[in-house]
């Protein structure tokens, strides 16, 4: 009875019900119909699948691709280690009641190098893998790791030089974040691509991989301080004050009172600067790297599999809601954890 | 105090990041100028293929690349380098792949890309040789009712962005003073679900890529080729001008291709060939006599392998745009002695 | 540089707001700018050696005169007149204003989409707040580009082809193609609409108590009247393939808005809760116990405060719609980046130099829409406490 007067309450809300209902009567059989009643699992190429529904077989002969690029199948063990380390420091620092700083400084630091170890190889017998062979969902992943950790203390300290008297630095950090914010991310990483090599002296060259990367940590780093920015301006100006009032040095409220809250009050926007990044990856591929959406692209290709854009689109969209859905969560539950903290703790 | 140590943390992290990024990057660039001691320093061709297209260069399910321009790939390498596996496929986008083989991070640019005077004279590259010949044509609804390309007066046609079509298509409707509207989509997949949704009323493509478009159509027997196309399209091989010994040796890779079609060499009996045959031209073709190789700085073999690795012209085409790949005729694309326009410089 | 007077001073010393203006700057402080300068000149002369060696090394030559070619393609859908005869330099004006267009299209899109869906979220109905909440983690959860191209073959599935059009009075046809509607054969059309909207604008600024439906309303209405009798009109008609004549809408203009519109709705609107949650529930309670209702509470006390927090990230919604619009090139729609940096560095081969073109115009609009947005923010931070 509750739930009916929660639904057809008021005029308002029983027309949205019918618009609700009458959509989702609409889309979700045929949609079922398509991707599962008459689809195709397993098929040795195009000509295996029924028309008239999705065509599975194309994504399970490629999975290995999608997921791995051209990472070498005896050795991606390596590339689900990392993720299950970057997991589970991940789950650490939001789970964890006690020694939380352990926990971040094992995501912040123990993950990258650990992780970079195991998939470049190289080290402790490990087989070498060339840049050039990471693709796929792991492209996407270690992308916006990487400048997301390096964009969190860089845009921190874009923020706060924004907003120092020192009008050198102020202009600087200015004109730093409004270069980046103002550019589209498809032309400079194509700049990146272009002009990197030659901003550095004869004799240097720079992995494919690094100048996406560069391009991906400033760009991720303006947004970051903006957002950063923003908690800083919430934060009550008394709480300075009153740190400058018990003698505390600038740097050290700084760090101690300020930009914790102003982190707490930014974390949403922060959030979605990480899952707005790694959907972003996807345009790595200008740079002639192989991420998710350049895989799926490449794989329509195939002269065994062609025109099957669809079925790849929507496993990619799927992927994609997959995983960006749990970077929310991540966010909500820091959110809350860090609410339920005692203030100015 | 928890989050000074935070602090602390995140910023560490950020340099044992930035550091751990930037190590593995350090590596020698190929220095210009003799273009094959860098191949064969590196122990690889840097090649630079297509992104992805049938027919001309695309990976299987496992990774593998195949194609029409991969077997181009293949041959310089085993010519180079004894072996066509030492290949590194760089792929390239179409904005990117003229400044990719510019800036020197590949040797060669084999993508289904057409050489102008523009590109030669002010990107300062070569088109060496030509090993497709194609040119643009038209896909249209049978329900049209159209025949010729002229009849096409007022149509919308959907195509691609970041080629020569779009300026093409308007070189014919202002030669011919007819009007034809263009829809420039980034990928072929979008231009043609665009058309078979009704808002176009064909497509336009090299006559290479619209077999493969047509074969892909929900219902391909409402769709029509017109005949006749409106361009040339010489699709080839690409270097940085300047290297001579380099140029030398793609075009006569290529031409080794086509003479040893024009003889009868294949994939599987150029070994036996190379031993046994009295034909002088197959004898100097496949270096046991002439020396060919050693005046490119080359092993008198390279032909022989290039040939063993990827098979003669014919083969190729059949592999991938014969009656059991992408069905599409080869008409151009035949030798000289067939009709066709590849015409190889003699072996001598 | 203007000084943000508004904020707190970033180091502590400065203490009362707004900070001392002519206060001397210590020899700490100098010494510091000084360095930092020289590094950072330094660095840049550094890298622009290394860029000139790089040039001449592999061949390259940077010039712009290529923009005074003809540029011989077609644009399928301009605002202004566009000839294939015309030059890459006006062709970089055409495109541009189509991108404009569709980014002030998706901005108003976004705001007004994003705010409603914050409020279903913020509301005591259940079903409202779920279904938002859906919505919002469909949307922010899956790739824009995907959206967009989801949304254009939605738009193309539901529109009739050519020959099966929806018409309105024989003058207004909507299709596959796009809606065809008349236009006027003058340009005194346009002069005397922009009049009316100037006399609107001032009426409304001038007689403020009246409402805005006569102060606005009657100039507007007038002036296209009057316009409309001017001129004649250029019809819509069915010729050979398609609809000719007249003005038209594309559908992929259509698609890209509400793609990018959308999907930036869903992080607007995640913003606008978290700024209304940042509103103390004191103010809503003392809104409240002053007699105003639930709806005037939010407009008039919770909306405003809630603004200050929000109009940063706004400000970043913002600018990524403006660079979004660069994702039309894949449903070929003429923005500026299909235009430039696709067709016109293919045939000119100058990529450098077209895509620090195509950087520099984004950057421009986006530096005026910064510049805009912070000015507001400031006045903002002002008057807030």
């Amino acid at each position: 009875m509750r739930l009916f007067r929660a639904l057809f309450g008021t005029p308002g809300t029983a027309v949205l019900t019918v618009a609700i209902a009458a959509l989702l009567a609409w889309t979700v059989p045929s949609l079922l119909r398509w991707a599962v009643a008459a689809a195709t699992w397993t098929a040795e190429n195009r000509r295996g699948c029924a028309p008239g529904g999705a065509c599975w077989a194309f994504i399970r002969a490629r999975l290995g691709l999608f997921l791995y690029g051209g990472y070498p199948p005896a050795e991606q063990w390596r590339v689900n280690l990392a993720a299950a380390l970057a997991g589970a420091a991940l789950l650490g620092c939001l789970f964890a009641r006690r020694r939380r700083g352990a926990w971040f400084a094992l995501l912040l630091i123990g993950v990258p190098v650990a992780g970079g170890t195991l998939l470049a190889g190289g080290l402790f017998g490990l087989r070498p893998v060339p840049t050039a062979d990471w693709g796929g969902l792991m492209l996407n992943a270690v992308l916006s790791f990487v400048a997301v950790g390096a964009a969190v203390p860089l845009g921190t300290l874009l923020a706060l030089g924004r907003r120092s008297p020192l009008p050198f630095v102020r202009g600087l950090c200015v004109a730093l974040i409004e270069f980046w914010r103002g550019v589209p991310l498809l032309g400079v990483l194509f700049m990146g691509l272009v002009l990197l090599p030659m901003v550095l002296p004869q004799g240097v060259t720079v992995d494919n991989l690094v100048r996406a990367l560069v391009v991906l940590i400033l760009f991720a780093s303006a947004y970051m301080a903006e957002v950063v920015r923003g908690g800083l301006q919430g934060v009550p100006h008394g709480q300075r004050e009153a740190a400058a009032a018990l003698g505390l040095h600038p740097l050290q409220a700084n760090l101690t009172v300020v930009l914790p809250q102003a982190w707490r009050i930014a974390l949403p926007g922060v959030v979605n600067v990480v899952v707005d990044l790694f959907k972003d990856t996807t345009l790595v591929s200008v740079v002639g790297l192989f991420d998710l959406m350049g895989v799926v692209n490449q794989s329509l290709k195939d002269q065994s599999w062609l025109g099957l854009a669809q079925e790849g689109y929507a496993f990619a969209a799927l992927l994609f809601f997959g995983c960006c859905l749990l970077l929310s969560l991540a966010g909500t539950v820091l959110e809350r954890r860090l609410r339920q903290r005692p203030e100015g703790g | 105090m928890k989050f000074g140590n935070r602090v602390r943390f995140w910023v560490g992290a950020a340099v044992a990041m930035l550091a751990a990024g930037t190590v593995q990057a350090q590596t020698a660039i190929p220095v210009p100028g003799p273009t094959v001691t860098a191949i064969k320093a590196r122990g690889a061709l840097a090649c630079g293929v297509d992104t992805g297209i049938p027919g001309f260069a695309f990976q299987d399910s496992k990774g593998a690349w195949h194609g029409f321009d991969v077997a181009y790939c293949r041959a310089l390498a085993a010519a180079v380098l004894g072996d066509p596996e030492k290949v590194r496929y760089v792929p390239t986008t179409t904005p990117a792949r003229f400044t990719v083989l510019q800036a020197g991070e590949i040797e060669v640019l084999i993508r289904d890309s057409t050489m102008t005077l523009t590109r030669s004279v002010q990107l300062h590259l070569d088109e060496v040789a030509t090993n497709f010949y194609a040119g643009q044509g038209f896909l249209v609804s049978t329900k049209l009712g159209v025949s010729k390309i002229t009849e096409l007066n007022g149509a919308t046609i959907c195509t691609l962005t970041g080629a020569t079509l779009e300026l093409n298509i308007a070189d014919f409707a202002r030669t011919n003073g007819t009007k034809i509207g263009t829809l420039l989509f980034e990928k072929s997949d979008e231009a043609v679900a665009a058309m078979e949704s009704g808002r176009c009323d064909g497509y336009t493509d090299d006559t290479g890529s619209l077999a493969a478009v047509r074969s892909t159509l929900k219902v391909p027997a409402d769709w029509v080729v017109l005949e006749g196309v409106i361009s040339k399209e010489p699709l080839g091989l690409h270097i940085r001008s300047g290297d001579v010994t380099w140029r030398n040796i793609v075009f006569w890779v290529d031409a080794a291709l086509k003479t040893a079609e024009e003889a009868g060499v294949t994939k599987s009996n150029a070994e036996d060939m190379a031993k046994n045959s009295k034909d002088p031209l197959v004898k100097r073709l496949l270096g046991a006599e002439g020396g060919f190789g050693a005046m490119l700085g080359l092993n008198n073999d390279w032909t022989l392998q290039a040939i063993k690795a990827a098979g003669n012209y014919g083969e190729i085409y059949d592999e991938f745009f014969g009656p059991k790949a992408l069905d599409l005729a080869r008409g151009q694309n035949k030798l000289w002695s067939q009709g066709g326009l590849h015409y190889a410089l003699p072996f001598r | 540089m203007s000084t943000p007077a508004s904020l707190p001073a970033g180091n502590g010393r400065g203490l009362a707001r707004p900070p001392p203006p002519a206060r001397r700057p210590s020899f700490k402080a100098v010494a510091w700018q000084v360095l930092a300068m020289l590094a950072v000149a330094g660095l840049i002369a550094w890298a622009a050696r290394n860029a000139g060696d790089a040039l001449a090394r592999r061949n390259i030559d940077v010039d712009f005169a290529f923009l005074l070619t003809r540029a011989g393609f077609d644009i399928p859908f301009t605002l202004t007149t566009w000839a294939s005869s015309d030059s890459y330099g006006y062709a970089l004006w055409v495109a541009g204003l189509n991108t404009v267009l569709a980014a002030a299209l998706a901005i108003l899109l976004a705001t007004l989409l994003g705010l409603v869906l914050a409020l279903m979220r913020l509301s005591a109905n259940p079903l409202a707040a779920w279904t938002a909440r859906a919505t919002v983690e469909l949307l922010r959860n899956t790739p824009q580009l995907l959206q967009v191209v989801f949304w254009y073959f939605a738009v193309l599935q539901v529109l009739p082809g050519p020959r099966a059009s929806l018409a309105l009075g024989g003058a207004v046809f909507l299709n596959v193609r796009g809606l065809f509607f008349p236009a006027p054969l003058s340009p005194w059309f346009g002069y005397a609409l922009g009049a009316g909207v100037l006399l609107a604008l001032g009426l409304s600024r001038l007689l403020p108590r009246l409402p805005l439906t006569l102060t606005a309303g009657a100039p507007l209405l007038g002036a296209t009247a009057l316009a409309g009798a001017l001129t004649g009109w250029d019809l819509p008609a069915m010729r050979g393939f398609n609809f000719a004549g007249g003005w038209r809408l594309p559908p992929e203009l259509l698609a890209l808005v509400l793609g990018i519109g959308i999907y930036t709705a869903a992080f607007v609107s995640e913003n606008i809760r978290a700024s209304i949650g940042a509103v103390g529930w004191g103010q809503r309670e003392a809104a409240r116990s002053l007699g105003l209702s639930p709806g005037r509470s939010m407009r008039l006390v919770v909306l405003p405060q809630a603004l200050r927090t929000l109009l940063p990230p706004l400000t970043n919604h913002y600018l990524n719609i403006i660079k979004s619009t660069t994702l039309g090139a894949a449903i070929a729609y003429p923005e500026i980046l299909q235009i430039f940096a696709r067709t016109v560095l293919n045939q000119s081969g100058r990529a450098i130099e077209t895509m620090t073109l195509v950087l520099g115009v984004f950057l421009a609009v986006n530096l005026l829409v910064s510049a805009a947005m912070n000015r507001w923010d400031r006045r903002l931070a002002f008057q807030g406490r």
